[in-house]
């Protein structure tokens, strides 16, 4: 399968009143064509700034990418040009945010915010415009679209905007779609029937997805890999069975424990206690060390090994060096 | 739509018709008479005067009369200048206070929002600096202080300006600048805090992730939202820049309006009062009314009719 996306040793550092914060620290991974990534982690974990960062959204200052690179179908989008990388959002590659009663602005018609990007980055009449995005209201499920497009948001629940927020992500066609949790403002039955519609869309569009989420329930049935992340890098990447059924890190294993699941009915959920490190002054060793139940006296001290199981499956944790499974072994 | 416009103006002449009783009767509280200043007058002469302008009778009478003249806007002749009726003054006043007070509003606003914008978009720069001092500034000097100086200075020193009247367009860039540079401070200052907020809304951010220019995104997506509290205030503005005018017509010798109402006042001239001050107030409501309208036609979430919806 075609790699679209391929994020090498990604830093991302904001300098604040108190300090350089290291939000994202070293953050790999790829996203092949028609695919849907998920990562996952804790709030604060350094989701977000990673999919900012995808799109040059950034705020700058304070923000800044301090090493690393982003390729795109073979061009690293941290090196665009500003005007450059216009031409890319919204075209290429969309962004979904969290809050839908937000993401839109109040005082414009649906109609006008539907069309405004398609407006900008082709050549097309208002007409062929309202028509389209018309067509994408019908696939994302807004009755009467020809009448909805007149109204404001207001007028709109929140289930009913996040899907016009997602018909304004898709209406250039993008190959990848940035969705930052984009369920987690809704209600459950409302959450469910978005997923749903994910689905469809990426089976009717083939587009690529990355899905955020710090609720690993969510991306279950979505997610073709999982990539976990933890205190600005990820610590495991799996196909979504290898996670799920094999999760090699003690922080995915205690994610996966604080989840409620179907196949494990009465287990009782254990939420993993303590708080993650502060990303001011992050530790040298594993930054898990505090929470781990398993961890060593090496661990504290010393970044973890990486280690790839399979193809896919990869982990940073000291557990999987030889010799601790020796010990553990005896 | 109807019914809410029709209700406005039932309460609108409500309150007129308070402010004219409120001005009656404080204006008849107020010791002395159109007459006992002018020595000579003898007192048969004073009592066929008071006899004629009706201030011989009760004062609920005259209450009744004065409030014909209110609902027929027809307050008769002043008492100072029997030549002139009130709406002579006023038709003459009038014209010039309105171009004064437009021509301070209209540059107040746009340079208030032009600084403001600027002054947001290079949020702590220098320019943000300069503009904010500057603001601070104009907003704690009252317009009496920097007409004066303005005077002094352009008119005096170096002369390049005219001192007074209401003449020429040179005429009027001192009195404008006197009377607009406060309101103008205000909308500077509120269009700045308003626009850095709206700024980190995420429907801008939504507009970034669209690839939108930068300047679409300012000018379609976050000015109409940051002007909001702007318009709010705008009510508040007018009425200083109203009341305004009368100091700045005083200094400037501006034959406004502001000129008649301050020596109606001082000459107990009671139709010219009653006059002037329906008139003032009636155009007050009016824009307010105006402004809260526009307010409806800029946020689709405020409703001046019950329709549409879910
Ligand atoms: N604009 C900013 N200024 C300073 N720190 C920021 C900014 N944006 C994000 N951060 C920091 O980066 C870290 C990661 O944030 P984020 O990516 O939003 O987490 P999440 O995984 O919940 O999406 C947090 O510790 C946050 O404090
Ligand atoms: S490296 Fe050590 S502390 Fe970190 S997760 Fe593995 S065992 Fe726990
Ligand atoms: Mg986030």
């Amino acid at each position: 399968m075609e790699k679209i996306l391929e994020v090498n040793d990604l830093h991302v550092s904001f300098q604040t009143y108190g300090g350089e914060v290291k939000a994202v620290r070293g953050v790999s991974f790829d996203l092949h064509k028609g695919e849907t990534l998920a990562i996952v982690g804790e709030s604060g974990c350094g989701k977000s700034v990673t999919a900012n960062s995808i799109m040059k959204l950034i705020p700058s200052p304070p923000g800044k990418i301090a090493n690393g690179s982003i390729y795109f179908k073979g061009r690293d989008l941290t090196r665009l040009s500003e005007k450059a990388i216009r031409d890319i959002r919204g075209v290429d590659i969309s962004m979904i945010f969290q809050d839908p009663m937000t993401a839109l602005n109040p005082t414009l018609t649906i109609g006008n915010q539907l069309t405004e990007g398609i407006k900008q980055h082709q050549n097309i009449t208002s007409k062929e415009a309202k028509t389209k995005a018309i067509d994408m209201l019908n696939l994302v499920g807004i009755p009467n679209p020809e009448e909805r497009m007149k109204q404001y948001p207001h007028q709109f629940s929140g289930g009913m905007r996040q899907r016009i927020v997602i018909a304004m992500a898709l209406i250039c066609e993008p190959e990848l779609l940035i969705a930052d949790e984009p369920t987690t403002a809704l209600d459950v039955t409302i959450q469910a029937q978005i997923l749903q519609l994910f689905n469809k869309i990426q089976q009717e569009t083939g587009v690529s997805i990355i899905l955020i989420t710090h609720d690993l329930g969510v991306v279950a049935k979505i997610a073709d890999r999982i990539a976990v992340m933890y205190a600005g890098k990820v610590i495991e990447v799996g196909t979504r069975k290898e996670i799920f059924y094999t999760p090699q890190h003690p922080y995915t294993q205690g994610l996966l424990n604080s989840v409620p699941r179907l196949d494990k009915r009465k287990e009782k959920l254990v939420p993993i206690d303590g708080t993650p490190p502060d990303l001011f002054a992050p530790p040298q060793g594993c930054p898990f060390t505090a929470r781990c139940p398993k961890a060593m006296e090496v661990c504290g001290k010393v970044y973890p090994i990486h280690s790839e199981l399979s193809n896919t499956h990869e982990v940073d944790c000291w557990l999987q060096d030889e010799r601790a499974k020796q010990h553990i072994a005896t | 739509m109807v019914k809410y416009i029709t209700k406005r103006l039932v309460l609108m002449i409500l309150t007129i018709f308070i402010i004219a009783s409120l001005t009656f009767f404080l204006m008849h509280a107020i010791p002395g008479s159109p007459f006992n200043e002018e020595r000579g007058t003898n007192e048969t002469v004073q009592a066929n005067l008071e006899e004629h302008y009706h201030l011989d009778e009760p004062l609920l009478v005259q209450y009744f009369i004065y409030m014909k003249s209110v609902v027929t806007f027809d307050f008769g002749p002043s008492i100072k200048q029997p030549t002139e009726t009130v709406n002579d003054l006023l038709g003459r006043g009038f014209p010039i206070s309105a171009e004064l007070g437009i021509i301070s509003i209209v540059v107040a606003v746009i340079s208030g929002i032009i600084l403001g914008v600027f002054a947001a978009l290079r949020h702590n720069g220098i320019i943000d600096y300069m503009a904010m001092a500057f603001a601070v500034l104009g907003i704690s000097i009252p317009n009496f202080v920097l007409a004066t100086l303005l005077i002094q200075k352009f008119a005096v020193d170096w002369d390049v300006l005219p001192a007074a009247t209401w003449s020429s367009p040179m005429h009027m860039i001192l009195p404008t600048i006197a009377l607009a540079t406060g309101p103008m401070a205000i909308i500077a200052r509120l269009t700045r805090s308003s626009m850095i907020e709206t700024l980190t809304q995420d429907y801008i951010k939504t507009a970034h992730a669209k690839g939108l220019k930068p300047w679409k995104i300012v000018i379609k997506h976050a000015l109409k939202n940051a002007l909001m509290p702007v318009v709010t205030i705008m009510g508040t503005l007018l009425a200083g820049v109203l009341t305004g005018t009368f100091v700045i017509e005083k200094i400037f010798a501006i034959p406004g309006m502001g000129k008649y109402f301050v020596e109606s006042i001082n000459q107990r001239d009671y139709p010219v009062i009653m006059g002037t001050t329906v008139f003032y107030s009636a155009f007050l409501i009016g824009m307010l009314f105006l402004v809260d309208i526009a307010y409806g036609l800029l946020d689709p979430r405020i409703k001046l009719h019950k329709e549409g919806g879910e």
